[in-house]
């Protein structure tokens, strides 16, 4: 009977070395197959990506209660925005998710070197995303809207040119708020510029196949919740207060 | 071509157009007054942009996961948890 038991297992770690040999590499032992692993992996993204709404989401509660409170003010700080450039970064980061949805798609078919080709389209639009915030800051630091002791502030005209009063001090919290949400948003494109370079250069090494690119699409995934984010900061920022 | 989330490049480049227009669309609204309805139409827009993003470039759509699509709303939901019973607190006190 023990002689039969040990038999039995044997054979049972033979089939499975058998298996093992047979499968595909890239798949790990827990799951069944390769459709269920990059389901797996998809849902574990979705749930830091759950975690990033909320991050972000506490920071556009605070605007949502303060813009209620103060609501001249932040319409004149809003006001103050260059809505030109507010519009065009938010062009650049939706041709960026393209990119990144196109640069998928063309590893599905294994086309390396398309995807790296549009990886770097995806992190050189990151780049410029970020020089043209950074020629908003340096606006915001020359006119004194950076919250701190030189802020001041005292453009504040209504549709017809009529200066309405507004207290600085609410409109410093205007900018603090500004400076949060798109610095917190400059931070996560500076980490997504990254993870984008790597897999680019991970990609033109041949790490990713038709087979197996699920670093590729979860990164696509939290360059897309990047792009969500400012789809809302652009209107919440630049946009509602144009008429007060 | 379409791979197995049934998008194809046309469709991609479809939905990139939309959200090009529906940028310039709610940047050129702003520029109306339509009263208390600017932030409404700003923030309609931004939400339909936000959708198509989730279903289309980040396969929410079609997922053969079903379990995806419940942790995508969860994370919505969460978040309206958050801002309806905040502002409930804040604009229901008297000091306010």
């Amino acid at each position: 009977m023990h002689d039969s038991q040990a038999t039995t297992s044997q054979a049972t770690v033979q089939v499975t070395t058998a298996e093992h040999e047979a499968h595909n590499p890239a798949l790990v032992h827990q799951f069944a197959d390769a459709e269920q692993q990059k389901n797996a992996a998809s849902l574990g993204m979705w749930l830091f990506l759950v975690t990033e709404i909320m991050f972000f989401g506490g920071m556009f509660c605070a605007y949502l209660i303060y813009r209620l409170k103060y609501f001249n003010a932040f319409a004149a700080g809003s006001q103050s925005l260059a809505i030109k450039w507010g519009a065009i970064n938010t062009a650049v980061l939706i041709a960026s998710s393209v990119t990144v949805v196109l640069a998928i798609y063309a590893i599905r078919f294994g086309r390396k070197k398309l995807t790296v080709a549009f990886l770097v389209v995806t992190v050189l639009l990151g780049f410029v995303f970020l020089g043209i915030k950074s020629i908003e800051y340096t606006d915001k630091f020359r006119e004194h809207h950076v919250p701190g002791a030189n802020f001041h502030f005292t453009e504040n005209f209504d549709d017809n040119g009529k200066q309405i009063p507004v207290n600085p001090n609410e409109v410093q919290l205007f900018f603090s708020l500004y400076f949060a949400m798109t610095g917190m948003h400059a931070l996560h494109m500076i980490i997504g510029i990254g993870l984008m370079s790597t897999l680019a250069v991970l990609t033109w090494r041949g790490h990713y196949s038709a087979e197996y690119y699920t670093p590729l699409e979860n990164a696509g995934l939290y360059w897309h919740l990047v792009d969500i984010i400012w789809i809302y900061l652009f209107p919440l920022l630049y946009l509602i207060s144009r008429h007060t | 071509m379409s791979n197995e989330h049934g998008t194809s490049v046309k469709t991609y480049l479809i939905i990139g157009a939309t959200l090009l227009v529906l940028t310039v669309a709610t940047t050129l609204i702003a520029f109306v007054n339509l009263g208390p309805f600017n932030p409404v139409v700003a923030l309609t827009i931004a939400t339909i942009k936000a959708l198509l993003v989730i279903l289309f470039f980040m396969h929410v759509k079609g997922a053969s996961e079903k379990l995806t699509g419940v942790v995508v709303v969860s994370g919505f939901f969460f978040l309206a948890i958050l801002l309806t019973l905040s502002l409930s607190d804040y604009l229901t006190r008297s000091w306010w």
